[in-house]
């Protein structure tokens, strides 16, 4: 990193005060209308060290770490990490196998291949939101194709989002929908960047095509396999639109991910608060994986680069 | 694998059509929903017979739903035309912001530069709710709830780190090599700038602007918290929609149809630069 403000071209004998001062000028508009947004994340940080309610504003107080206290022996914050935790792992397992799954179906760059790719990228052009509006609509009891289909083969109680025990399924559903071509997209592009050489020599060595896969595609694949995976975990540990859109939370506490229950503490339970505290241990969380996922992403992008050289 | 026996095909060929069928179907049936009436929606066992109709669609661009029970207002078109704005003007300010702050990033080695780069892109991996819930409580004190602005303001968060990082992928992959021969010629920067180094980096700033727009056009969370009825964009409305028209199955579905159409034909014809904007850069070579 360099430590003096410089400009790499052209070959400038001495730097003026506007060469040097160019860069800023150039980056600050963007950076002054981010910054706003600083002040509301402190004001977060300030609302998650107080005991306040709207309700109650006469209770209104400074507590130190109270809420976070109270929030780690609450079994209502152990439920949400719980199912986060289940959302997380279960679409991001899915979406990586389906995913690499399709990647490896569509690998070589034929009209047809290339045509599906594309025609595969629709659900990821949906609004979470509207997608989970489809798939209400699909799923609904009277109705819904997908009700009348599972009748067909003799279920008649599959009440998807509308029973607990199937609600957290069905939103994990419609996220591997809408993100599973994320991936596959991903993944498509490492494959196909891949060196041919390896491949080559083993179909001249009659090596069996699942050594192929295990020892050779796979482990040339993997970092743009994390790369996708950790970036989707962070997505998915903070989903709101699909579970909002499709179940509140509900029914009872079954979909309850981190920011559907701090929507619900702020604007059900006017419990700023706790909210506020909520979101500062997902954001920790979050920040943990992102620096992860920087870190693999710099990575990938550097050997693309020297790849392409 | 060019080892490619008959199973094999067969299979891959069963397994595409899965595929296809679990990724593809729900948008089609959503679009035959769209054009049919309740009663024949409601049918059972479902049928692919059915008397096309426009009426979901001409009762949402008209705006008016007539039912049993009287004539309801249907405010979805003022929906739709939010989403244009909202996703616009959001796009074209956070193009005209970052790229230029993305060329810093890319051409200049500056004090601070790296940092203020991670900054900006540390937002897109941030919980929204944590900014949008103080926020809410700002924009009521500062009167911003039912403006433009505020919301505008708030959408360079989804747009500018994509534009950014996306756009300063592009410029360091170009040599600055021609910027550096033109400058030699005696021009200065700016002209450099936007004569070389602009037209050099059009399809990664295409690609960035096409990204950028699909995400704010499907963005939920952010108007549902800070947007007043009559500035709600199509994702919310949509919502909102479902509760007010009940039990009006087809016009749901046409909603629906409405809310995707735009991005799904965008998508379509501007493929080739959606597809160099998902892969991030990351995996060009």
């Amino acid at each position: 990193m360099a430590t003096t403000a410089g400009i790499v071209f052209p070959t400038a004998p001495r730097q003026s005060f506007g060469r040097a001062a160019l860069p800023y000028l150039l980056s600050l508009p963007a950076l002054l209308v981010c910054i706003g947004i600083l002040v509301p994340f402190g004001t977060a940080v300030w609302y998650s060290l107080q005991r306040y309610n709207m309700n109650l504003p006469m209770m209104r107080g400074f507590v130190w770490f109270e809420q976070y206290t109270q929030l780690f022996q609450s079994s209502a914050f152990w439920n949400t990490v719980w199912v986060s935790l289940l959302y997380a792992v279960f679409t991001v397992g899915a979406e990586l196998l389906l995913g690499l799954g399709i990647a490896l179906l569509l690998r070589r760059s034929t009209w047809l291949n290339n045509m599906l790719s594309i025609a595969l990228l629709l659900p990821l052009m949906v609004a979470p939101a509207i997608a989970s509006l489809m798939w209400k609509l699909m799923t609904h009891p009277d109705f819904g194709i997908f009700s009348y289909l599972l009748s067909l083969v003799g279920i008649h109680d599959f009440r998807w989002a509308s029973a607990p025990s199937s609600a957290l399924f069905t939103v994990i559903l419609v996220d591997v929908w809408v993100y599973t071509p994320f991936i596959m997209i991903l993944l498509l592009a490492g494959l196909r960047s891949l060196p041919r050489q390896p491949f080559e020599a083993a179909e001249l060595d009659g090596v069996p095509a699942s050594f192929v896969f295990f020892r050779i595609t796979l482990p040339m694949l993997m970092p743009y396999i994390i790369t996708a995976a950790l970036f989707r975990m962070l997505d998915s540990i903070q989903q709101f639109d699909i579970v909002y859109a499709m179940t509140q939370g509900g029914p009872g506490n079954s979909t309850l991910l981190f920011q559907v229950q701090a929507y619900l503490d702020f604007f059900k339970n006017f419990n700023v608060g706790r909210s506020a505290a909520m979101l500062m241990v997902l954001w920790l969380i979050a920040n943990l994986i992102s620096t992860q996922f920087i870190k693999h992403w710099l990575r990938l992008r550097e050997r693309a680069r020297g790849g392409a050289a | 694998m060019g080892r490619s026996s008959l199973g094999g095909a067969v299979l891959r060929g069963m397994l595409l059509t899965l595929v296809v069928l679990f990724f593809l179907f729900p948008i089609l049936w959503v679009v035959l929903m769209s054009f049919q009436t309740n009663e024949t929606i409601l049918r059972i066992p479902p049928s692919l017979l059915f008397e096309p109709t426009l009426s979901n669609y001409t009762a949402l661009i008209s705006g008016k739903l007539v039912t049993n029970a009287g004539t309801l207002e249907l405010a979805f078109m003022n929906n739709l035309k939010n989403s244009v704005v909202l996703s616009t003007v959001s796009v074209a300010l956070a193009l005209l912001l970052g790229v230029p702050a993305a060329y810093a990033f890319a051409r200049f080695r500056f004090r601070l530069g790296e940092n203020i780069a991670f900054t900006l892109l540390s937002f897109r991996f941030a919980p929204p709710l944590l900014v949008l819930l103080p926020l809410s409580l700002y924009f009521r004190q500062l009167g911003l709830t039912d403006t433009w602005v505020g919301l505008i303001w708030v959408y360079q968060l989804i747009a500018l780190p994509l534009i950014l990082w996306i756009v300063r992928g592009y410029f360091e992959d170009i040599s600055p090599d021609i910027e550096h021969a033109y400058r030699i010629d005696g021009h200065g920067w700016w002209r450099t700038f936007t004569r070389i180094a602009l037209p050099l980096a059009r399809p990664g700033i295409a690609a960035a602007g096409l990204l950028a727009f699909i995400f704010c056009w499907n963005n939920f969370v952010f108007a549902l918290i800070l947007a007043s009825a009559d500035k709600q964009p199509v994702t919310v409305g949509a919502l909102a929609f479902v509760t007010a028209s009940g039990i009006q199955y087809g016009q749901i579905a046409a909603a629906v149809m409405l809310s995707i159409l735009p991005t799904l034909l965008l998508a379509l014809y501007a493929q080739r630069y959606l597809v160099e904007g998902l892969s991030l850069g990351a995996v060009k070579g």
